[in-house]
């Protein structure tokens, strides 16, 4: 089943530690409080590890939006 | 106690480290002040003595060389300098803390080695005929570590393999996204490891093993199987326990306690000790024997009171997850590992607990187990005799107080690096600090020895006095071993304390008592041999109002035997 923002919500808040942290597809770090490199890869590495995927080098890269990670989240299999 | 001050030095984004190692210090309940150096800056940082790290005065520097980073540097090698690759690379970090030890005193380098996992296999196994290869320079780079290691007293050199784990030490995705040269869960344990090192400077290690026997040390349940019944030696699951067996041997010989803590009438229990042709164990090994139908968490209890140490420097083993359970809630500070369940698994999870660290060995670990019985032969005449005077007078005492001498340094050493409780101001002083306070003519040093007609205690209580120009001195350290608490051991030193202080003109002595969370034991030790209130916690004495002690300790010359 794919994955949507209510999955990525609550490792968002748990890493960057604000409950009061909404996302959507276009969300960009900019819009978030907290969202910088450092903690984009707590992110990331929070994500592959609750849903047990590993993304590529390039895609990280690519990433510009939530949107692009869920995308890249769904695609994994 | 004060916050440790670490710095970190790495040539990969150490950003991650230093998270890892904030959340590890936190969790053992180590307070840090972190100092993170620019990326990649780490010999600069060094070499500079007006740098930020030099500024920062770092009690202790993790310096993590990413063993990817070295890799790409060695391949900007010529091949002509491949071949002096590690000597080079182990010169750099000699220089280093060479410099560290002259102009940072005291502080402790941690330096992870190189775990495997990083070769190249530009040669697969030909790699270790060739000296210009990676693979070649890589091991030869961690064994100049090692010797680096045994001469460098600042430096610590990290095991940086994870005994025991499976996963894989490097995302080699986070490479090259982050720079972060390993997965976060293996930064997670690296910092564990630091923080665990950094604790065991202060003092904070495990001294003492309290084991369970039925099912822990043997297979079996000796009530019931009999001795002959138990499982211990050379068959089947037997190997396993006396695999185990051993390695708590080698842990007494390196001055580690056992204690015994079993569910058993007690006759029965040191049967197998006394009379099973394959146990390794002996009784000799066993500082303290508890066999009885009490609960563990009170039988623990009695054994602390008998070893006079920290819950938080006791391991518990267990086999039974019901004894565990109420011993982690009885007593929280004692570390209570899981066993798994298969007994072949105990000793290679105990291994890779990594319980054991410690900051140094002596002579005096290898004797502790016997003296520890002898304390248990002390305690039985105390319950037979019921006047104090009388029990002291039977003990025939005779101390040695001397200077500091080389041949104890670093018994004194680890006396500061390892009491808690006696301890007035809990100062801890590596080898080499001791040597420099030796030399120092503005420091008067007091050694105690011990011993009475139950055994000899050894070098087992320090005071270290700093005098200045003006007739004034002041206490920097006093130390006394629980051992030997109530002997009044802490008189008879101060009376030879001001003794000597007087021979050099000292007047006015002071002393401070700073409160460690751990030294309640020495709250009122200044007032209770004559100092007077001179401020919260600050006391003095002058020198012609002090009345000597009477002990019931004869003094020994230097010569005497």
């Amino acid at each position: 089943m794919d994955k949507t923002i209510s999955d990525l919500m609550p490792i968002f808040r748990d890493v960057l530690e604000d409950d009061t942290i909404q996302l959507s597809e276009s969300s960009t770090a900019r819009d978030v409080p907290g969202w910088d490199s450092l903690n984009h890869i707590y992110i990331v590495v929070a994500i592959e590890k609750r849903f047990k995927v590993k993304f590529k080098s390039t895609q990280i890269q690519a990433w510009q939006c939530v949107g692009d990670i869920l995308k890249d989240l769904n695609e994994n299999p | 106690m004060g916050h440790s001050r670490v710095a970190i030095l790495g040539n990969y984004a150490m950003q991650f480290a230093a998270r890892s190692l904030r959340k590890a210090a936190k969790v053992s309940g180590l307070p840090v002040d972190l100092y993170l150096a620019d990326y990649g800056t780490a010999d600069m940082e060094l070499l500079d003595p007006g740098s930020g790290l030099y500024a920062f005065k770092p009690d202790f520097i993790v310096w993590h060389e990413s063993t990817l980073a070295l890799r790409d540097q060695f391949y900007a090698n010529r091949e002509d300098d491949r071949l002096g690759y590690a000597l080079s690379a182990v010169g750099r970090i000699r220089a280093h803390l060479e410099r560290l030890e002259r102009d940072l005193p005291g502080c402790k380098v941690l330096y992870p080695n190189h775990p495997a996992g990083f070769e190249d296999n530009l040669f697969g196994h030909y790699g270790y005929k060739l000296p210009t290869s990676w693979h070649f320079q890589l091991g030869k780079t961690n064994h100049l570590l090692n010797e680096l290691a045994a001469e460098a007293d600042n430096l610590i050199l990290v095991n940086a393999w994870p005994v025991g784990r499976a996963e894989p030490l490097t995302d080699y995705a986070m490479v090259v996204n982050a720079d972060l040269h390993y997965t976060l869960p293996y930064l997670d344990w690296m910092a564990d490891t630091w923080v665990r090192i950094i604790r065991c400077h202060q003092g904070r290690f495990v001294k003492c093993v309290i084991l369970d026997l039925d099912n822990t040390l043997w297979g079996g349940i000796i009530g019931d199987d009999g001795i002959e019944g138990i499982q211990v030696g050379s068959l089947g699951v037997g190997k396993a326990f006396t695999r185990l067996q051993k390695w708590l041997k080698e842990l007494v010989g390196r001055g580690i306690l056992l204690a015994v803590c079993s569910k058993n009438d007690e006759d029965v229990a040191k049967g197998a000790f006394l009379r099973h042709p394959e146990m390794v164990l002996r009784l000799e090994d066993i500082s303290v024997f508890v066999a009885n139908w009490e609960s563990k968490a009170d039988n623990i209890a009695r054994i602390r009171q008998v070893l006079n140490i920290g819950y938080d420097a006791m391991v518990f083993l267990d086999d039974n997850p019901a004894e565990r359970d109420i011993v982690r809630r009885h007593l929280p500070d004692v570390i209570v590992p899981e066993l798994p369940e298969d007994p072949a698994l105990y000793l290679p999870h105990l291994i890779g607990l990594n319980l054991f660290e410690t900051a140094g060995v002596s002579r005096t670990d290898l004797e502790r187990t016997r003296q520890y019985q002898e304390e248990g032969r002390r305690q039985q005449l105390a319950q037979s005799v019921t006047n104090m005077d009388e029990f002291l007078a039977s003990l025939g005492m005779k101390a040695r107080i001397t200077p500091f001498q080389e041949q104890d340094v670093e018994r004194i050493s680890q006396l500061t690096l390892r009491s808690n409780q006696f301890n007035l101001r809990t100062r801890r002083y590596g080898v080499p600090d001791i040597r420099r306070i030796l030399q120092d003519p503005s420091c008067e040093t007091f050694s105690v020895s011990l011993k009475d007609t139950f055994g000899d205690y050894g070098l087992i209580s320090l005071v270290v006095v700093e005098l200045t120009d003006d007739g004034g001195a002041s206490i920097d350290t006093w130390i006394m071993s629980c051992r030997v608490l109530k002997r009044t051991v802490e008189e008879l030193l101060m009376n030879h304390v001001v003794e000597r202080l007087q021979a050099r003109g000292v007047t006015r002595l002071s002393g401070e008592y700073i409160p460690s969370g751990k030294n309640r034991l020495v709250e009122d030790l200044l007032p209770r041999l004559g100092f007077q209130p001179d401020g919260e916690n600050r006391y003095t004495l002058l020198m012609s109002d002090f009345t000597p002690f009477q002990t019931k300790i004869m003094t020994l010359g230097q010569d005497d035997k």
